[in-house]
């Protein structure tokens, strides 16, 4: 393959597949295996090829994710790449499978490990797995290792051996309701993530980076690797004019069709609303993040790529804001219900061909560290296979240079990159370049 | 902060007064607190330098040490410290009650618990670190210290981290639990100014709050005109008296504004939950007094891995059950969720106190119930609701539009082919439903801590006293 021209980084070189045959090749040398995974590096290929790789060796595999979406994802790819393996997938009660699921080969669902038989694969939530502790598999694979928690590895770390860690550092850090500076610094934080508390107390255990994403196009790839993964770096899997999104009517001049005509023709788009310190649920904001959908789907908007040419449905759009009463704000405001809108928290792993994003920090008077967030605007600017169109107040860039990051410095804890607040500049010198 | 919290303190400065945020106060207050208030010395991490403490507001004990490099005082002022407050926390263990525990051995709460009140975030912390100074002392061995000293450091540590345990009331700060209460017209940061506070609270913004010569700080730092104008001199001239005089006038003020608190606080009735969390309070304190008689070693100076997960582990359950009860407890507060479409409340137009679902045996009575709301809903059908006006109810929204709420009554509504008098609203009734529910949901086992696994650094060394833990400074 020939790669575009993008900043360097150590794995940055590598072949997709070479890297994914030294995981599988680590993977008996060591207790524990890392793999960092950009947006849409083939993180979900990775973990399907890998299980299929271990349940070849006759041993059982126990796969671990965050939330029942990502394990009902993860059945499904399983069972379609790999028929002939036997699934069981562990819940709790009150879960209903959707019915897509039921029709599987070799899939079995229970809320025990003795409903399920003895499968190649059993998988279930983190939460679940926390409850089935009398067995000890010879491997698990961890899937979104950076979202979960430490203290939920502490329960589940005694029913396997070794484990694949798998994962996104650039998204959103696992969080918690209680203030929990006690414990900064302590190398088993139990608000860190699994991925760093593994790796505090295993400094030797390998780390391998996916170094391309299929996700993201050639616009956005080199602009999200510089702000979110500075030092580590990824490229596009595809090349400038590999994927064109085209507007089938034309617009009226608006500045929402204006703004949609930028973001087709360059990927990227940023509707500038005047200046002004707004509620959270900022109500032209919100107008405006309503029009544009509506108009995306007004016009037609058709999206080629290497897998061909498809109409953008109103099920391939999806509008992301940083609280939970702007995405309530939002739904209210009258969009097509099939259109996905939500917190970039529960964006995370997800994949649109067109995203529209509110701005966290549109609007608003201080820039506090939930807002800075670097993988918050990292999730939001990173669902895209075509554009992403940016709403937000002026003055964002006058509001971040008031406000640089001054937490508190704690000793004992690593320093995190990428730095919030630089993040933050990166992707709004470059939206400043598309602004309507 | 929130819309309504916002909007208050708008109020509050284009009134010139604090604005209440709240109809109930939300924590307990004891009959006989201990009001406490250190004071260090500037420029020392946990150098004490004295304390103002008492149950009775017309009688303050003064403990001062008179010469604060000196370390011998330090610890005698400790002892005479612990010489005040243990007679008073162990006065509460006499009184107790048999509690019976599904799956557990009955054991004995205290009916009542102590109750330490500090001026302000600053209090907690300094206590959190004299018992942090104070706990791993010995009677025995290199630098000897009371036999009272050590067990005070166990007390101060546990009271510490009881006040960062959300809903707890075993250890209040005077400012935060005003601040739940009244929202003034300045920062959050001025409003941990106890002075201030009150002032904005009482009669409106002074000026003379941020006068030390009229209000002292109210601690644990002093103010550094009085450090180098009267403690320094009063210090050198060797004169204990002087010393002792000198605080007196730092401390004193700040007394009376602590009563002063104490009397805002008592006037409002207290939170329908308040009592349980009480209950917790009182249960947890007779907990760490039975541990401390059976000799257990001293509090960790960090949390080992297993030993902060299961504590997050409490704290968050405590965190989400404390918002969702001072929610259910005060309409006020309830009403930040019905501006965030959490909540909402309006009048009963419709029932159907009779209608069932399911055949046969399996037939079970669903009240529905129609109710007018002019807020916004954001719940989707399905969602399942609690209500403040009857909380062992359980409902389910069955649709939401044009002002109208339609919801089924799930939980609680017994066996009967009836509706028991009363159980489903009347037609008329205002009521409010909320999403908050404080389902309790056991979170799952945590290893050993001799079974911490290897991702999380194996099994930790256990503490074993030595000689060493004497030799730590003390500032």
């Amino acid at each position: 393959m020939n790669p575009p021209a993008a900043s360097a980084g150590p794995e940055q070189d590598l072949r997709p597949e070479q890297v994914i045959s030294d995981v599988l090749a680590d993977l008996p040398r060591h207790r524990g295996v890392v793999v960092d995974s950009p947006p849409g590096a083939g993180k979900s290929t990775l973990v399907v090829r890998a299980a299929a790789h271990i349940a070849a060796t006759g041993e059982p595999l126990m796969i671990v994710a965050q939330t029942n979406e990502q394990v009902d994802d993860l059945v499904t790819r399983i069972s379609g790449k790999h028929p002939h393996l036997s699934v069981g997938r562990l819940s709790a009660g009150g879960y209903v499978p959707p019915p897509r699921m039921l029709e599987l080969p070799g899939v079995r669902f229970g809320t025990r490990i003795q409903d399920l038989g003895d499968p190649d694969i059993v998988i279930a939530t983190a939460d679940k797995w926390a409850w089935i502790g009398d067995r000890v598999w010879p491997w698990a694979i961890v899937d979104e290792a950076y979202q979960m928690r430490s203290d939920k590895l502490l329960r589940i770390a005694g029913s396997f051996e070794r484990a694949l860690f798998v994962g996104d550092p650039g998204q959103l850090d696992p969080f918690s309701i209680v203030d929990g500076d006690r414990w900064s610094g302590l190398s088993w934080d139990p608000l860190q993530s699994a991925v760093s508390v593994l790796l505090r107390h295993n400094p030797d255990l390998p780390v391998h980076r996916l170094p391309v994403s299929w996700r993201l196009p050639a616009s956005a790839a080199p602009v999200v690797s510089r702000a979110f993964y500075p030092f580590t770096g990824f490229r596009a899997g595809t090349s400038d004019g590999d994927r064109r999104l085209e507007l089938a009517t034309g617009g009226m001049g608006t500045v929402h069709d204006r703004a949609l005509e930028e973001a087709a023709r360059s990927g990227w788009a940023l509707l500038e609303l005047p200046n002004r310190h707004t509620v959270r649920t900022d109500g032209e904001a919100v107008q405006a993040v309503a029009l544009l959908a509506a108009r995306l789907l007004q016009r037609g908007a058709v999206a080629s790529s290497e897998q061909g040419e498809r109409p953008v449905t109103a099920d391939r759009i999806a509008v992301g804001a940083a609280h939970r009463d702007q995405v309530a704000a939002i739904r209210a405001a009258g969009l097509p219900a099939e259109i996905t809108v939500d917190t970039a928290n529960r964006l995370q792993g997800r994949e649109y061909d067109v995203t529209i994003v509110l701005h966290p920090l549109s609007g608003r008077r201080d820039a506090t560290a939930f807002h800075l967030e670097s993988g918050r605007l990292c999730v939001l600017t990173s669902r895209h296979r075509h554009a992403c169109v940016v709403v937000a107040r002026a003055g964002i860039a006058e509001l971040l240079d008031a406000h640089p990051s001054a937490e508190p410095v704690q000793l004992g804890v690593p320093v995190k990159f990428p730095d919030g607040w630089e993040a933050n500049q990166s992707v709004l010198d470059h939206l400043s370049r598309h602004r309507v | 902060m929130s819309l309504l919290t916002s909007l208050a303190r708008l109020r509050a400065l284009e009134e010139g007064i604090a604005q209440p945020v709240a109809t109930v106060r939300h924590c307990h207050l004891s009959a006989r607190p201990m009001v406490f208030v250190p004071l260090k010395l500037s420029g020392e991490a946990a150098a004490p330098l004295a304390a103002m403490l008492g149950t009775e507001r017309e009688r303050p004990r003064l403990l001062v040490v008179t010469q604060p490099r000196n370390r011998d005082l330090r610890f005698a002022w400790a002892a005479e410290l612990a010489g005040v407050l243990l007679p008073y926390i162990e006065g509460f263990l006499a009184d107790t009650e048999t509690v019976e525990r599904r799956n557990a051995d009955p054991y004995e709460r205290a009916m009542d618990a102590p109750q330490l009140i500090v001026p302000n975030q600053g209090g907690v912390a300094f206590t959190r670190l004299l018992g942090r100074s104070t706990r791993f002392r010995r009677p025995d061995g290199p630098y000897p210290v009371p036999e009272s000293v050590p067990v005070l450091g166990r007390w101060l540590t546990y009271f510490g981290e009881r006040a960062a345990y959300p809903g707890s009331a075993l250890m209040l700060a005077a400012t935060e639990e005003l601040g739940r209460h009244w929202a003034s017209g300045q920062s959050g940061l001025e409003d941990a100014n106890l002075a201030a506070l009150l002032a904005w609270i009482t009669t409106g913004p002074s000026e003379e709050a941020e006068d030390p010569l009229v209000w002292p700080p109210a601690g644990p730092a002093t103010d550094p005109g009085f450090d180098a104008e009267v403690l320094a001199p009063a210090i050198e001239s060797g004169k204990p008296e002087r010393v002792a005089e000198a605080l007196r006038t730092q401390l004193e003020p700040t007394w009376r504004l602590m009563w002063q608190a104490i009397d805002l606080l008592a006037g409002l009735p207290e939170g329908a939950s308040a009592a349980q969390r009480w209950e917790q309070d009182r249960g947890s304190f007779s907990g760490m007094a039975t541990h401390l008689a059976e000799g257990a070693p001293p509090q960790a100076r960090r949390d080992g891995a297993v030993a902060a997960a299961a504590r997050l582990a409490r704290m968050e359950r405590a965190q989400a059950a404390y918002d969702v009860q001072r929610a259910y407890d005060d309409p006020l507060v309830m009403a930040e969720y019905r501006l965030t479409g959490e909540a909402f409340a309006g009048e009963v137009v419709e029932t159907d106190p009779d209608n069932t679902e399911g055949e046969g045996r399996s037939r079970k009575l669903r009240p529905l119930v129609v109710i007018k709301t002019d807020d916004p809903v954001r719940l989707p059908p399905g969602a399942t609701l609690g209500t403040p006006q009857r909380r062992a109810q359980g409902a389910e929204l069955v649709s939401a539009g044009e002002g109208l709420v339609t919801v089924k009554i799930t939980k609680g509504m017994g066996r009967g082919r009836t509706a028991a008098p009363g159980a489903v609203p009347e037609v008329g009734e205002r009521v409010c439903y909320t999403s908050l529910t404080d389902d309790f949901q056991g979170s799952p086992q945590l290893p050993e801590a001799e079974a911490t696994p290897w991702t999380h650094g194996g099994p930790p060394q256990d503490y074993v006293p030595d000689d060493e833990d004497a030799q730590e400074e003390w500032s």
